[in-house]
C-alpha cells in the first residue's frame, strides 16, 4: 500500500461499463492534493460518454480507451489525458494548462476559449476549432472545419491540413500557421510574414505535438489586421 | 443619443418655444438630434442603463388589500416571511436567502472595483446574493459576497475552474432583457490593464463579446454542457439559466428541460452596461409579460416553485417586488437600481454631469467611462471617489427599504410570507396589462383574451 510520500507507478484502471460516470469525476478530483492518490489513470469503455476526466486539477496521465462525447478534459489543469479514440464537442474546451491529445477526431469546437495547455488533434477537427482561444496551443495534423479561430484572442492553431471558411474570422492576437490550403479567410484575418522567431515557435509546437516529420517551412502565418480593433464607420462592410 | 434636455419634455415646452410653434409627434427635437447624430458620427447610438420608452409596466397593476372577503396582517407586529431558496432541483447546496431581491450579473469592467465591492457588502449585509459579469470574479467581490453567482458567458472571459469552484452557484448567460441575440460590448476607454489582463484582451480595443456561448447551440447541448459544469464541481452548485425575454413561453420550457435548477428571465427594461440603442429599445418583450408567460410555461410542466424563477428588468420599488412574486416569481433581481441607490445619476454630480455633456437623472453614457460617480468607470481617480463601505451600506438601506415594502403589501393582501402573493391579489389599471399579466381590469371579471 503506498504511503504518503511514495508516487504511485501502478495504474488504476476504470471501466465506464460498470463504473457510473461521477464515480470516475470524483476519483480523478479527488486526487488534487492527495500525494498518495494514483497518478496514472486508464478508463475502460468510455463509449461516447459525456464530460470524461473534466475539471481535473493534477498532475496525472489519464489514458482513455475509446471514444468520448462532448466537453472531455473539460477545464482541466495541469492533466494529461489521451483519447485513444475520437472527441465530441468541445473536447478540451476552457483549457487551462496540461496536455490533450485525441488520436483520432475530434468534433467541433475542439479547444474552445482555452486559455492555456496543449491540444492535439491527430486526426481532423471540425467547425470552430480554437473558437475564442485565449492562451492554448493547438496543433491539428489534419484539417479543420469553418469559422475555426472566430475571436480568436491568444495562443497558437496550427494546422497540417487545410482550412475552412472563415478562418480567423475578427481573430485578435491568436496565432495561425497552416499548411495547406484556406477556403477563405474570415473578417480582419490575413497572411503574414513568417519570420524566423514563428519558425521556431511552430518548430517547438509541432516537436510537443510529436510531429516532427513535418517542415515548419511549409507553412504559413496567418493573424490579425488590427483593422476592426475599435469602430469606424468606414468599415461597417466588414464587421 | 434620444434623449429629452434637461427641464424640458418631448412635448412644446422649454425656454425658446412660444405659442404657435408646433413640434412634429414624429420627427421630435430627441429624432431630429439622433438623425443629425447619425449624419455627423456615421455609427450607431451606443449607450448604457436599458429602455427609456414607455412600456406596460408593474405599475399597470394595483393590490386588493384585505377587507371582509380576505382580513390583513398587523402591518409591524405579523411575521411576514421574506426567504427563498433557490435551486433545490439537482444542486447538494442551494442558495439560502434571507430576502427575494438579488443583485444581477454586472461586469468588472462595466463597473469600477470598488463599485462590485459595494454590491457585494451591501448584498450580505441583508442576506442575499450578487453575481459577477462578463469579465471574470474579481478578488474583491469574492471577499465581499458571502453569496456569489458566477455567469459563464459566451465570451468566457476570465472563465476558470477555480472560481467555478469557488462560486456559490453558476448562471449560464443565454441572453439579457436590454439585447436578447446580442452580446457583450466593453469600449476601448475602459479596457484599462486590469480588464485586458482578466480578458486576454489587449489593451484599448473596442471589445465584441459573441453572442453564441462557443461550445454549444441549441438545448441538447445545454443539457450537456449543464452536466459538464455538475461534474466539474461535484454536483453541489446550483445551475441558473438566464435568458432575455423574448419567446419566453418556450425558452423557459427549454431550459427546463436542459436540467436548470433557476431561470433568470430578464425583461427588456434591464439594464446594459454599453448597447446599441436600436437594440435597447426595439428587442425583447417588457418583464410583465414575460413573467406570466414563464410562470405558465414552469406550471404547464408542473415545475413552478421546482425550478425556480427569477425575474429582473425594471425593478425599482417593493411594489415591484410584491407584483412580481405574486405573478409567480420566486425571487428577484436588480441591477440600474442598485447603480442609482449607489449614487449614479444623483443631483449631487449635476456640476460633474454637466461637465462631460449630460445631467443627473439622464445620464446613460456609461459606456464612456467617464461617470463622476466613480461607478461605470476604470479610470483610478473616478473610481477613487467611490467609497465601497458607504456604497455597500445605501445598497443595504435599498435592499431592505424594498424588503419592507414587499412586505407591507403582503400583509396588507392577508399573506403571512411575500410568496403567498398570487394574482388574485391583483388587478390592473389598463387592458393591456390585464392581457398581459392575466388579471381583471380593475372594477371588473374581465380578463382580456379569457
Amino acid at each position: 500500500m503506498a504511503t504518503e510520500t511514495e508516487v504511485r507507478t501502478d495504474v488504476e484502471v476504470v471501466d465506464l461499463a460498470s463504473t457510473p460516470l461521477r464515480e470516475l469525476n470524483r476519483r480523478l478530483h479527488a486526487v488534487h492534493g492527495d500525494p498518495s492518490a494514483p497518478r496514472s489513470w486508464r478508463v475502460l469503455n468510455p463509449n461516447g460518454a459525456h464530460a470524461v476526466a473534466c475539471g481535473l486539477d493534477a498532475e496525472i496521465e489519464v489514458e482513455i480507451e475509446g471514444h468520448v462525447g462532448y466537453y472531455c478534459a473539460g477545464m482541466n489543469k495541469l492533466a494529461s489525458v489521451r483519447v485513444h479514440g475520437n472527441a465530441g464537442t468541445g473536447v478540451a474546451e476552457n483549457l487551462m494548462s496540461g496536455t490533450v491529445v485525441v488520436h483520432g477526431s475530434a468534433s467541433q469546437s475542439a479547444g474552445a476559449t482555452g486559455r492555456g495547455g496543449l491540444l492535439v488533434v491527430q486526426g481532423d477537427a471540425a467547425a470552430r476549432c480554437g473558437i475564442s482561444m485565449k492562451g492554448i496551443d493547438i496543433v491539428v495534423r489534419g484539417s479543420i472545419g469553418h469559422m475555426s479561430a472566430f475571436m480568436a484572442q491568444r495562443g497558437c492553431l496550427v494546422v497540417a491540413g487545410d482550412a475552412g471558411d472563415a478562418l480567423g474570422d475578427s481573430i485578435y492576437e491568436a496565432r495561425l500557421y497552416l499548411r495547406g490550403s484556406v477556403a477563405a479567410l474570415g473578417a480582419d484575418c490575413v497572411e503574414k510574414e513568417l519570420r524566423d522567431e514563428h519558425v521556431a515557435e511552430l518548430t517547438a509546437l509541432l516537436g510537443r505535438a510529436g510531429f516532427d516529420d513535418l517542415d515548419p517551412a511549409d507553412f504559413r502565418r496567418y493573424g490579425s489586421a488590427r483593422q476592426l480593433y475599435n469602430f469606424k464607420i468606414d468599415n461597417a462592410g466588414a464587421y | 443619443m434620444i434623449e429629452t434636455q434637461p427641464g424640458t419634455t418631448n412635448g412644446a415646452s422649454g425656454s425658446s418655444w412660444h405659442p404657435g410653434l408646433r413640434e412634429s409627434y414624429l420627427y421630435d427635437r430627441n429624432v431630429i438630434a439622433e438623425i443629425q447624430r447619425a449624419a455627423r458620427e456615421g455609427i450607431y447610438d451606443i449607450r448604457g442603463f436599458g429602455a427609456k420608452r414607455y412600456v406596460p409596466h408593474f405599475d399597470d397593476l394595483l393590490f386588493l388589500g384585505a377587507s371582509i372577503s380576505r382580513y390583513p396582517l398587523e402591518g409591524y407586529r405579523e411575521r411576514c416571511g421574506t426567504d427563498v431558496v433557490l435551486g433545490t432541483r439537482f444542486a447538494k447546496r442551494p442558495l439560502e436567502l434571507k430576502i427575494p431581491v438579488t443583485i444581477a450579473g454586472m461586469s468588472f469592467g462595466a463597473l469600477s472595483a470598488p463599485a462590485k465591492e459595494a454590491l457585494g457588502r451591501g448584498a450580505t449585509e441583508v442576506g442575499t446574493s450578487t453575481t459577477t459579469g462578463d469579465g471574470g470574479m474579481t478578488d474583491e467581490e469574492r471577499l465581499h459576497s458571502e453569496t456569489l453567482v458566477y455567469q459563464l458567458l459566451p465570451s468566457r472571459y476570465g472563465m476558470n475552474p477555480d472560481d467555478l469552484r469557488r462560486a456559490d452557484a453558476i448562471e449560464i448567460v443565454v441572453g439579457q432583457g436590454a439585447k436578447p441575440g446580442g452580446g457583450g460590448m466593453l469600449l476601448g476607454h475602459k479596457i484599462s490593464d486590469r480588464v485586458a489582463q482578466m480578458r486576454d484582451l489587449p489593451k484599448g480595443i473596442d471589445q465584441r463579446s459573441a453572442c453564441r456561448h462557443p461550445d454549444w447551440t441549441g438545448p441538447d447541448d445545454l443539457e450537456i454542457k449543464i452536466h459538464e459544469l455538475r461534474e466539474i464541481t461535484e454536483w453541489e452548485k446550483p445551475i441558473f439559466v438566464k435568458v432575455g425575454a423574448t419567446r419566453t413561453y418556450y425558452d423557459v420550457q427549454l431550459a427546463v428541460k436542459a436540467g436548470a435548477d433557476v431561470i433568470v428571465l430578464d425583461g427588456m427594461q434591464g439594464g446594459t452596461a454599453a448597447t446599441q440603442d436600436v437594440f435597447i429599445e426595439h428587442v425583447g418583450i417588457p418583464t410583465l409579460p414575460a413573467t406570466r408567460r414563464a410562470v405558465d410555461a414552469l406550471q404547464e410542466l408542473d415545475m413552478h416553485r421546482k425550478v425556480h424563477l427569477v425575474v429582473s428588468g425594471g425593478i425599482r420599488t417593493g411594489a415591484d417586488v410584491a407584483k412580481a412574486l405574486a405573478l409567480g416569481a420566486d425571487a428577484v433581481s436588480i441591477g440600474t437600481a442598485a447603480l442609482i441607490a449607489m449614487g449614479d445619476n444623483s443631483p449631487e454630480y449635476e456640476e460633474q454631469y454637466r461637465q462631460i455633456g449630460s445631467s443627473a437623472g439622464f445620464y446613460d453614457d456609461w459606456h464612456a467611462g467617464r461617470d463622476p460617480v466613480g461607478i461605470s468607470t476604470q479610470e483610478d481617480e473616478l473610481a477613487a471617489r467611490f467609497d465601497p463601505v458607504l456604497g455597500g451600506r445605501k445598497i443595504a438601506n435599498y435592499l431592505r427599504v424594498l424588503t419592507l415594502e414587499a412586505q407591507t403589501l403582503a400583509r396588507a393582501c392577508g399573506h403571512t410570507h411575500v410568496h403567498n402573493l398570487e394574482p388574485e391579489d391583483m388587478v390592473a389599471l389598463t387592458i393591456e396589462a390585464a392581457a398581459m399579466a392575466r388579471v381583471p381590469l380593475a372594477g371588473t371579471d374581465w380578463i382580456p383574451g379569457l
